[in-house]
């Protein structure tokens, strides 16, 4: 299991309600469920990773985050879960809204396009970047709105929703960010991971 | 052979209240069960039939000597697993292949109720089929499952009986039946009732059968049952056992000789006034409206979880239809889970053999079985 996962489940209390939208396989769900108790749901957009959380026994939704999160009422679940999908919607505004309406806190991970090996594969080969958490080719890869982790903690803020917590993934390496640390982390961090309320 | 011998019988001495007002009693109801109840008595399912389907859900159907309805569904190692799970089905209410319905005869007349017999609801088929619980003594269903009218049965009985089924799987289905689907149902009633031997339903004692208007009646329908791709596909525009149009009213294509042969096998297994009853039931149906428009508390007490599924290719009972029931239940936490299939064959898919849904039905149940079994 990726590591960002562990990290997401440490961020999760026990006995919880959780939505985990974009769920695919049901991977983080399934260990949420042994390891965290909690009662989840899924929300997913391919038919095929839809079967694969039917055939594990998860409770899982066929759906569009921008479309369908909004049939779940406000605050009905301790935390919504978006794993590295943010980026891939045509309105990752109006997503983060409505994960922040649904959800009493919201867990939010995003590939960080100011990383270091981002930054240099575009200023030395002057092609897209492409690294491990963004592996697809610029005609190909379902992202439309990438940002760095400074472009989310600025966005946030300017939103008044509250970070409870930010955390930077190296690797195997977590690490929290802060005000002081935060052109660091932009820097070196391959992903963000940040627990905010609204 | 002979029909009675092949159908298990309860006769429901409890009175019904009916919907239309009127009370029933010792009143028969025909079932069929398939597997074995265990020693709990955790594992049975209730399956619900569709508009012209019985209680014969697999194997061979001992009246018309076909394959039941669900035979690609239930039976041994199949989706519903006969081997683990206690499967018990019955035939509806206002139906003709053994339950109380209008081929009867009325007591006080001696003759067959016709249009006599009162209108039933969706609601009223599950009452009736309530008792069958009592019946094998079992206190809480493992699932309850059905398409399309199926479908329906399924939402009105978890919804009357919250705590009486753990699991619910309404496929192909709606909360409440639609314009369209009402006119589709009165050109079927109209095709019936315009028919000279339909004799204000009286046919039986009149020694006549209004076949032709069931028949057009069952083409209709059936047309509405499949796809425009999956009709394109397999008939596209052949001819019938001829090179070349006869420039006449004969079945040129393949698509005509198909339908009128699905209309003459309708016939001679079904009964015109149980169609004219089952449809009115259907038409009626609107779950919604029995909770003054708000269609989640229809589920507000039921802890059940629910697996809906619904077909690309359904326009019947479309996608969206299905999805309002998901919405509704989201809305109050329940909870539900949904997958719409792709398949080309249309509303009849859950009939057919569509590997992707018969899977999902089977891992959906069987997990959950697994589940009960070990929080026990």
């Amino acid at each position: 299991m990726k590591n960002e996962f562990r990290v997401i489940a440490d961020l999760i209390e026990e006995n919880t309600k959780v939505l985990d939208v974009g769920c695919a396989d049901g991977t983080l769900m399934k260990f949420l469920i042994e390891n965290k108790n909690t009662n989840i749901r899924g929300l997913e957009i391919s038919k095929e990773k839809v079967q694969e959380c039917i055939a594990k026994g998860l409770t899982v939704i066929e759906g569009n985050a921008e479309k369908d999160l909004k049939q779940f009422p406000d605050k009905s679940f301790d935390y919504v879960v978006l794993s590295q999908t943010l980026q891939a919607f045509l309105n990752p505004e109006l997503v983060l809204s409505e994960l922040l309406r649904v959800g009493k806190r919201a867990i939010v991970t995003i590939p960080n396009f100011g990383y270091w090996k981002v930054r240099f594969h575009l200023l030395l080969k002057g092609t897209m970047p492409i690294t491990k958490t963004l592996p697809d080719e610029w005609y190909s890869t379902p992202n439309l709105h990438m940002c760095t982790i400074k472009d989310f903690v600025f966005f946030v803020k300017s939103k008044k929703i509250k970070i409870f917590k930010s955390l930077s993934l190296n690797n195997q390496n977590t690490s929290l960010i802060n005000d002081s640390n935060l052109e660091i982390k932009n820097l070196f961090a391959d992903l963000g991971i940040f627990l905010i309320e609204k | 052979m002979n029909i009675e011998k092949n159908i298990k019988e309860l006769i429901v001495k409890k009175p019904l209240k009916l919907d239309c007002g009127k009370t029933i009693k010792d009143y028969p109801i025909a079932y069929e069960t398939y597997g074995t109840l265990n020693q709990n008595k955790d594992n049975a399912i209730l399956v619900f039939h569709a508009l012209t389907g019985d209680q014969f859900v697999t194997g061979l159907n001992p009246i018309t000597n076909k394959d039941g309805w669900w035979s690609y569904a239930v039976g041994p190692n199949k989706a519903i697993d006969t081997n683990k799970y206690f499967v018990i089905c019955s035939n509806v209410i206002g139906g003709c292949m053994g339950s109380y319905g209008p081929s009867h005869k009325n007591p006080n007349t001696k003759k067959a109720f016709g249009t006599n017999f009162p209108v039933i609801t969706i609601n009223d088929m599950v009452n009736a089929q309530f008792n069958l619980l009592d019946f094998f003594g079992i206190d809480k269903l493992f699932s309850i499952a059905g398409g399309s009218m199926g479908g329906m049965q399924v939402l009105q009985f978890i919804s009357n009986f919250p705590d009486k089924s753990r699991t619910v799987i309404p496929i192909a289905t709606t909360s409440s039946h639609s314009a369209q689907n009402i006119a589709f149902n009165e050109l079927g009633r109209q095709a019936i009732t315009a028919d000279s031997n339909w004799k204000d339903g009286n046919y039986s004692s009149n020694n006549t059968n209004p076949g032709k208007g069931l028949a057009v009646a069952r083409m209709a329908a059936h047309i509405t049952y499949l796809s425009k791709k999956g009709l394109q596909e397999k008939f596209g525009r052949k001819l019938q056992e001829r090179e070349d149009l006869k420039f006449g009213f004969d079945a040129d294509f393949q698509i005509e000789s198909y339908l009128r042969y699905q209309g003459s096998v309708f016939v001679d297994r079904f009964d015109a006034n149980s169609y004219l009853y089952i449809t009115r039931a259907m038409d009626y149906f609107d779950l919604a409206k029995q909770f003054k428009g708000n269609l989640s508390n229809a589920f507000k007490t039921t802890k059940a979880k629910f697996f809906i599924i619904s077909f690309t290719s359904d326009w019947l009972y479309p996608t969206q239809e299905n999805k309002d029931i998901v919405i509704a239940l989201n809305s109050i936490g329940a909870d539900v889970g949904f997958v719409e299939i792709k398949s080309d064959k249309g509303h009849d898919s859950f009939l057919l053999d569509v590997p992707d849904f018969l899977n999902a039905l089977k891992n959906f149940l069987d997990k959950s079985y697994k589940k009960i079994i070990y929080e026990k």
